[in-house]
């Protein structure tokens, strides 16, 4: 197990070598640069802040020494926010994304997995159906309904939550980006483990735990949902990711201070460092969540073995 | 106290205190909620988060309103935004008008040392000094050999700006320049406090290393949350701010901040979303505040080579047809001002009134006319000339450029929309890109005609059409070697009308400055730069 999750992580360093590579040269293919504003630069001025960036220097060199630094664990300067270098950004909006994300994963986890086995065991009754259609909807309506909905309600019209803002101690706060963040993922999450249960109450591990007699919350709680969490995990997984990284609508919305915001504020303002390393976390989270799925598996599915 | 002052800190104190109550630091704890009640603390939304608090390497508007609450130049602004002394408490200038003497007050930085000459002395030459590649450095130019300084053609030692002693500065200008004065409230001609720049190098933003001299310290800045500004004690004119501590909240999204500013979460908003104007003038009239802004829209004009749109008779035959009172009032929801020229109206050292453009107050109908034999002379015939209209994403932008569209038609011309992202829009743009018309936006830096009508000599980067007259060029040169306003005035005059002869540009709107502001801050008076410096407000 420690060998397969050695090589498995030594695997992940060209995969994101490769990420960072295509990135670095797919993002300068976009036209302008990190200091084409409204207000056009003075040709001087723009030498000047070229020459202080090193974006003067050929674009192999730029790679190079960008790469030189990665390897140090440098992300480089913001060229957006210049009092603030990429890892200073990351520092402080990392643990806002990943406690809301977090939150949020485990409230979608508990809540879809809670409701998906309950419409199981009720299967085509008026309760499964009521769960499958609000799942539907939870599927298809978009965060950026959701979130100025709720911030509506709650916010302004009710006035018992805040309707915006950040506050590291104040969980008023949390409560409906966590909201708007899990809802969707409840529905999915429910769905998936509707249907994986309705198939593991038929199956034959199933059929037999019945005829050996077990009581039916062993038979649902042990042989059941165990199997039948197989799907739900693997879903968990890259959905984790990105919940972890942030949300670019919900952290605009609810003026949140995470790290979603960075990637799509970095490529409109061509701020070459910070949408590198916007890819580099997202990258690492990944792979590291790819991981901990199939390490997952093999605890959940006996068949599974890394040897 | 209001509840908009109720900052979340407070909050967090009064649920220690009901868990606490019992315990060994009730007492302490009550204290502090005590004291944290007489705070009297402000939520101010701003268009986003400054990109530094370096003043030297800022240019935007946003990033000026956090500025001026926390560093104060030689002059400042009051609530009117009228120029008022600021760490000079007088200046002289020379007969001739290229001498400035300043006379320091005293005054302190947050960390209690003296304001003096020196600072601004060392502030000026470091913003010019091509190491510290300072975006806006060019505003500065009117400074005796500041371009040869930035540019890196002459050493730092030559730029016009030197301390006589601690409470004298002497700023030498390469022409009289009028507006200089107005100039040095520009955020790029705010001071830094050197011991800190030299002792944290480019950390001497960063909340506890930053030494200020205006209003506010900073507390602390926490991106795309907010940045948290405390009075400052050492501020010459602290007794009487009234406001001891801003946060200043980014917002990207504008409808966010009205949603929290209907929650009282914010006291003050500095945009209103354009498409909810309708909403917002039923519901939220008393807050709302649209004011005259020193600020243009204008649509530049190119074409190809050989194109009829370089034929000045064909791009005012297109400006005649454009009804800017329809675009002001139905697209912009009455947030923009009709505009027939490129200076502003209420604009300081200009001829009254403006300029005015024969067909400004002509009849639509009389104006199509007009414009179709004009392109008739020009051999254009009706449904044979098809332009581009490029502009840059915004919802606004889209459709003022389809409601222009729509108007070409009435006189025969064909008009295709071009969307175009932002960076590449402008970078486009800045690298003299072939377009037919365009679309551009410019926001004085001074109240001054020169601010605007420099946009096109010859060879400056914001010429987007390329546009070169000598004339043009001499009556702008004229102008900045004359002294007498009046004069400069008539001279600046002619320059403008002569750029609207041309039409190079058709200037379509003027901007209006919009605002939410809750009916307890009082303090807060229009005025055509839109400042408001904190230290002005009070909430009540």
């Amino acid at each position: 197990m420690l060998g397969y999750t050695l090589r498995r992580m030594a695997s992940a360093i060209p995969t994101i070598f490769i990420i960072v590579t295509l990135t670095f040269f797919a993002i300068r293919i976009a036209p302008g640069g990190p200091f084409d504003l409204e207000r056009p630069l003075d040709p001087l001025i723009l030498a000047n802040l070229q020459r202080a960036y090193n974006l003067d220097a050929p674009l192999w060199q730029q790679y190079l020494i960008y790469l030189g630094n990665l390897v140090q664990g440098d992300l480089g300067p913001s060229f957006t926010r210049r009092d603030f270098s990429v890892n200073d950004l990351f520092a402080q909006g990392l643990p806002v994304s990943i406690l809301l994300g977090s939150l949020a994963l485990l409230a979608a986890a508990i809540m879809g997995t809670f409701l998906g086995a309950v419409a199981a065991l009720r299967q085509n009754s008026w309760l499964d159906n009521a769960i499958v259609a609000i799942a539907t909807l939870g599927i298809t309506t978009p965060n950026f309904v959701i979130a100025p909905l709720l911030s509506l309600l709650f916010g302004v019209v009710l006035g018992i939550l805040p309707a915006g803002g950040w506050s590291d101690s104040n969980p008023a706060y949390w409560i409906l980006p966590i909201v708007t963040l899990a809802l969707p993922q409840v529905a999915v999450i429910a769905r998936l483990v509707r249907g994986a249960t309705v198939e593991a109450l038929r199956a034959n591990h199933v059929r037999t735990a019945r005829a050996y007699g077990l009581p039916g919350r062993v038979v649902v709680g042990v042989h059941a949902l165990r199997a039948a969490m197989l799907p739900t995990v693997s879903y968990l997984g890259p959905t984790a990711a990105a919940l972890l990284t942030g949300s670019v609508v919900v952290e605009t919305i609810f003026g949140l201070p995470g790290i979603g915001r960075y990637f799509v504020q970095g490529a409109l303002g061509r701020d070459y460092t910070l949408v590198m390393g916007t890819v580099v976390v997202i990258a690492v989270f990944v792979v590291l969540f790819n991981l901990l799925v199939d390490l997952a598996y093999a605890w959940l599915d006996p068949r599974v073995r890394y040897d | 106290m209001p509840k908009t002052a109720i900052s979340d800190h407070q909050g967090d104190y009064k649920k220690m205190k009901k868990r606490d109550l019992l315990t060994a630091s009730a007492l302490a704890l009550v204290l502090s909620v005590a004291a944290a009640s007489a705070e009297t603390v402000m939520n101010r939304g701003n268009d986003t988060d400054p990109a530094s608090l370096d003043p030297h390497q800022t240019q935007t508007v946003s990033e000026s309103r956090v500025l001026n609450d926390l560093l104060e130049g030689l002059a400042t602004v009051d609530a009117d935004g009228k120029v008022i002394p600021g760490m000079a408490e007088s200046w002289d200038i020379s007969e001739d008008g290229t001498v400035y003497t300043f006379h320091m007050r005293d005054a302190k930085w947050s960390n209690g040392d003296p304001v003096t000459a020196n600072d601004f002395d060392y502030s000026l030459h470091r913003i010019m000094d091509p190491a510290t590649a300072a975006g806006y450095a060019s505003i500065l130019f009117p400074i005796k050999n500041g371009e040869a300084v930035a540019g890196g053609n002459m050493p730092l030692d030559q730029l016009g700006v030197r301390a006589i002693d601690d409470k004298t500065l002497e700023i030498t200008l390469e022409n009289p320049t009028p507006y200089f004065i107005q100039l040095l409230t520009h955020q790029s001609a705010l001071p830094v406090h050197k011991a800190s720049v030299d002792e944290f190098g480019n950390q001497f933003t960063r909340a506890g290393n930053m030494v200020t001299n205006g209003a506010y310290m900073l507390d602390s800045f926490t991106p795309n949350d907010k940045l948290v500004m405390v009075k400052n004690p050492n501020y010459y004119n602290a007794d009487k701010v009234a406001i001891d501590r801003v946060n200043w909240i980014p917002f990207d999204d504008i409808s966010a901040c009205m949603r929290r500013f209907q929650a009282s979460e914010v006291s003050i908003c500095s945009d209103v979303p354009g498409e909810q104007m309708d909403y917002v003038k039923a519901n939220l009239a008393d807050a709302l505040h649209v004011s005259p802004y020193l600020g243009t829209f204008y649509l530049p004009i190119k074409g190809a080579e050989g194109s009829p749109l370089k034929d000045a008779r064909v791009r005012k035959a297109l400006s005649m047809a454009i009804d800017r009172d329809f675009i002001a009032e139905q697209v912009w929801a009455g947030t923009m001002l009709p505009s027939y020229t490129l200076v502003p109206p209420g604009i300081s050292n200009y001829v009254d009134g403006g300029i005015t453009v024969d067909y400004a107050d002509t009849d639509l109908f009389d104006r199509e006319d007009e414009a179709k034999e004009l392109l008739e002379e020009a051999g254009v015939a009706p449904g044979s000339l098809t332009i581009e209209l490029r502009y840059n994403t915004s919802e606004n932008n889209k459709n003022t450029m389809a409601a222009v569209a729509d108007m070409l038609k009435n006189i025969g011309v064909n008009a295709t929309l071009n969307e175009v992202e932002g960076t590449t829009y402008f970078n486009y743009l800045r690298e003299g890109g072939q377009f037919d018309v365009a679309r551009a936006g410019w926001i004085g830096d001074y109240d001054d005609p020169q601010n605007f009508l420099m946009l096109y000599t010859s060879d400056t980067p914001f010429n987007y059409p390329r546009w070169k007259n000598p004339d043009y060029d001499a009556l702008m040169a004229k102008a900045a070697a004359t002294t007498d306003l009046t004069e400069r005035a008539n001279v600046l005059s002619d320059a403008e009308k002569l750029l609207l002869d041309q039409q190079p540009i058709i200037p379509i709107l003027s901007y209006s400055s919009r605002a939410l502001v809750a009916s307890n801050v009082e303090g807060y008076h229009d005025n055509l730069l839109n400042d408001h410096l904190t230290q002005w407000l009070s909430l009540n």
